[in-house]
């Protein structure tokens, strides 16, 4: 049996996901012995030739050129994986979504004429088929291990769509909505974090994105009952995953 | 009963593009009625509930499975020599007892005819029993029937009827639904009992059918599939209303649930 | 069991931690942590809640200060006996291939704990997880064996929340069984003092080791002033009717499109419920595949995956979860498993962020099923 092959590519992004993937250090030693890092640009320069078994993919698509990478890398990889919200759901960078990019670009940039960008941050699944998604900004080093794990063995992957709830009260944090009164995004947010902020008695934002059925409705109104006022509400949906809320109805 | 006992595949079948009959053997555990049901582990991939469709005691086990997932992909490439964990048997099987002295219609759809191979042999075994056998099978094509050596088998001995969705070039035999079957069947409506496994809606509709034809819906035993994680009543995952169907079912009365399958998201 | 009761000084707590420890106890009790009380392994009888109270109400839980030093005087916090008998996460096995096939080893062998502070609606709990969990053909071994080695330690609930309805579900403030000693709390002028009883062979014992007074009849009578006090405090209830045939009666009520519209589907009511048990496995391996684990955890009927079968999960919409929580809570539960699934702690109208309250739900189906009644038959 061949060694299968690693390849991580990344499209516009903080780079922040890849960050978690060298985090995973002693994991990664033992990865490596089972997997072969074909091209992974943060660890090292050396880039072995595709076609690859796994592709892990940072960022969102937001120029002409990244629309036409994603799909020669698609046509190369086994399995595509997904990393972050960039990825699965566009990014901070999606909020030029509902704005007018040439006017940020004028405003940031003294020659604009020289970008070459789209209108709009796109997730990668807009552009081709993806096998399975890791959320979060930035993604979580352990579902990161169980996806290539998972991989490696030929298992269903244990990434769970339920809400960040379940995460908190496995751990045993005290429900800051509840006990506290703070404004969390938790009860519609997507688990995989191990519920983090919570934890250390801050709201939950929302970074993975949303939950496989969220009520955004209903939490929006829970959230303006807890002080926020519409238009905060309205940001903290926006925030990391605009598209994907967009999409879940807030 | 929460640890798999290690069993070894003894031989493997392929049965069609994607399913395959593999025979286990390993320490005896306590016997499985036709009907119930094993939780098979491939170790690190996972568990799942697959009916036994022969074997049974005396540490053998037979087991028919599709590929459709990762637990099923790897028990399907399971070959001779590797070893699979098994817990069971669980559930309720057949009632073969409430088929004494009475003509049986089996229908079986898909792969719903593994859980029900048992009973025919066991029906044929003791041809005295019981009255008229009738087996009733539809498949997706001739390609996908299962056991053909069994149904020349049974067909000496009992009405063998098959019925595909979608024929291929050579296929002579009937076209359509499985229920189109039912009035053929060979039995007195009146004094006979079924046996149906197969896809929910397959079952609902074959049920139906077999009211129609004059056999009571208490006379009718359908097979029922959740998501069985445990196995045991622990876990709670295949509650139908006020069943667990790993405990109460799979094999339930058709009166029993039908009002329950008539409820929406049940 | 005595015949008498036994008076306790609060002074003697710390002499109880040590009699269980001694005993090969790991000691569980309530303490504050985070803005909530919370249940830990206790140090020593310090890290109790002296002087706590707490106020709930749907969707919300608040700490004060209390004008007395009562280290029970508080309702039930988010957790319950079930995070300690039927722990959220928890190894089912582990196994290693070996040249003649697998090698595989069972759940580890749990401490024996100590639950001190355990309320009357979680030993009703922990009787109904019993029936499920220990009672069936299988007994399940890792609550089983944890429950096996318990030692409980009730107190009365002298201080009930809002929130709490356990009088319309049999149950009471007062424990009735299942503890191996019971206890009532007085915090007055007379001083801080528990007025005891044993419950079991084990309890008795525990008691022998520590100074106990007779409780006497002043006493003994304000203990059950106090639990008297509490049930006449309660103010929520259940509809007074049989809650099987309700739910089975409302199945296709449009009122459970109205909680969906309030459900987040969340999942906090199941987590926090101290009879809902429903788990779910995970299978990992190393990345060598010679070492696999199955591990089990916490699951709840809101979660999209729990119903699936293949080809896609049988209950997708929010008015189906919520019917399914609800109906197998106060419904189903009788038929799978001989009793009602619920308490009447109140626990998942305190913890659920969107403050839904099943007995106002309860209420509103049972008004829907009297309106359909009183429909005049169509022509």
């Amino acid at each position: 049996m061949t060694t299968p092959t690693l390849a991580v590519w990344k499209f516009a992004s903080c780079d922040g996901c890849q960050l978690s993937l060298l985090d995973c250090e002693d994991e990664l030693l033992e990865v490596a012995g089972r997997l072969r890092i074909a091209r992974f640009l943060e660890a090292t320069r050396q880039v072995l030739p595709g076609p690859y078994d796994v592709s892990l993919v940072e960022g969102s698509i937001t120029t002409p050129d990244d629309a036409e990478r994603i799909r020669k890398i698609r046509e190369m990889s086994g399995t595509l994986v997904t990393i972050g919200a960039c990825a699965t759901a566009g990014g901070i960078q999606a909020l030029r979504n509902h704005a007018d990019v040439t006017e940020f670009a004028s405003m940031i940039y003294p020659r604009p004429d020289y970008l070459s960008t789209l209108a709009t941050s796109t997730p990668i699944a807009a552009h081709v088929d993806v096998d399975y998604e890791l959320h979060g900004c930035p993604v979580d080093r352990r579902q990161l291990l169980e996806v290539i794990g998972a991989l490696l063995a030929g298992r269903k992957p244990n990434i769970p769509a339920h809400s960040v709830c379940f995460e908190c009260k496995q751990r045993h944090n005290v429900c800051v909505v509840v006990a506290h009164g703070t404004p969390c995004l938790g009860p519609v947010t997507r688990a995989g974090c191990g519920a983090l902020c919570p934890a250390v008695g801050r709201g939950c934002y929302g970074c993975f994105g949303p939950a496989e059925t969220p009520n955004t409705a209903a939490e929006a109104a829970l959230l303006i009952g807890a002080g926020m006022s519409a238009d905060d509400v309205h940001r903290a949906y926006r925030t990391f995953n605009s598209a994907a809320w967009e999409e879940a109805g807030s | 009963m929460t640890e798999p006992v290690p069993y070894r595949v003894t031989t493997r079948e392929a049965e069609t593009a994607d399913t395959v009959t593999i025979e286990l053997a390993g320490p005896v555990l306590p016997e499985f009625r036709p009907g119930q049901f094993a939780m098979l582990t491939a170790y690190g991939i996972g568990e799942v509930p697959i009916s036994l469709s022969g074997g049974g005691s005396g540490g053998r086990l037979v087991h028919t499975l599709r590929n459709v997932g990762a637990v099923t992909a790897a028990l399907y490439a399971a070959g001779p020599g590797e070893v699979v964990g098994v817990r069971g048997p669980f559930g309720v099987g057949w009632d073969l007892a409430s088929a004494r002295g009475h003509d049986v219609v089996i229908v079986a759809g898909g792969i719903g005819l593994a859980p029900l191979r048992p009973v025919v042999a066991a029906l044929l075994a003791r041809p005295a029993d019981f009255g008229r056998v009738s087996v009733l099978i539809g498949a997706r094509t001739p390609a996908d029937l299962l056991f053909p050596a069994d149904l020349r088998r049974w067909g000496r001995h009992a009405q063998v009827e098959v019925i595909v969705d979608r024929p291929a070039d050579g296929w002579a035999g009937d076209v359509g639904l499985v229920t189109t079957l039912i009035p053929r069947a060979e039995v007195d409506p009146a004094a006979a009992v079924a046996f149906v496994c197969g896809p929910e809606v397959m079952m609902r509709f074959v049920a139906e059918a077999l009211r129609r034809r004059g056999i009571a819906e208490p006379a009718i035993g359908v097979s029922l599939e959740r998501d069985m994680k445990c196995g045991a009543g622990w876990c709670g995952h295949c509650q139908l209303g006020p069943l667990l169907l790993c405990r109460d079912g799979p094999v339930v009365r058709y009166d029993t649930v039908e009002p329950l399958l008539r409820v929406r998201e049940m | 069991m005595p015949e008498s009761a036994g008076l306790l000084d609060a002074t003697e707590l710390p002499r109880l931690f040590d009699a269980l420890r001694e005993r090969g106890y790991t000691v569980v009790g309530p303490t504050v942590r985070d803005g909530a009380i919370m249940l830990a392994e206790l140090g020593s009888a310090a890290e109790l809640p002296y002087g706590w109270g707490v106020v709930t109400g749907a969707g919300r839980y608040r700490l004060h200060r209390r004008s007395d030093t009562a280290a029970f005087a508080n309702s039930a916090g988010p957790q319950s006996i079930k995070d300690i008998l039927h722990p959220p996460r928890a190894r089912l096995w582990s196994a290693d291939r070996t040249a003649d096939g697998v090698t595989t080893t069972g759940p580890d062998r749990p401490p024996r704990y100590a639950v001190i502070g355990a309320r009357p609606c979680d030993l009703a709990a922990m009787a109904v997880l019993d029936r499920v969990l220990s009672a069936g053909a299988y007994p399940e071994p890792i609550y089983t064996a944890r429950r096996d080695g318990v030692f409980v330690v009730a107190v009365d609930c002298t201080e009930p929340a809002a929130t709490c309805f356990c009088t319309s579900m049999g149950g009471g403030p007062a424990a009735t069984g299942g503890f191996d000693l019971a206890m009532t709390e007085l915090a007055d002028a007379d001083g801080h003092r528990f007025v005891v009883r044993a419950g079991s062979p084990a309890g008795a014992e525990v008691l022998s080791a520590l100074c106990v007074r007779a409780a006497g009849p002043r006493a003994e009578s304000e203990a059950r002033a106090a639990v008297a006090a509490a049930a006449d405090a309660i103010t929520r209830s259940m509809p007074d009717e049989s809650l099987p045939d309700l739910l089975t009666g409302a199945r296709e009520s449009p009122h459970w499109a109205d909680v969906a519209d309030r459900c987040l589907t969340c999942g906090n009511c199941t987590m926090v419920c101290p009879t809902c048990f429903c788990t779910t496995t995970e299978d990992v391996a190393d990345l060598t595949g010679e070492h696999a684990e199955r591990w089990r955890r916490w699951d709840s009927c809101f979660d999209l995956d729990f119903s699936y079968v293949h080809g896609g999960s049988v209950r997708r919409s929010g008015e189906s979860r919520y019917r399914q929580w609800m109906s197998h809570k106060l419904g189903n539960w009788q038929a799978q498993f001989g009793s009602s699934g619920c308490v009447g702690c109140g626990r998942c109208i305190a913890w659920c962020p969107a403050g839904i309250d099943i007995t106002e739900e309860a209420a509103a189906l049972s008004a829907w099923r009297r309106s359909e009644r009183a429909q005049p038959c169509p022509p």
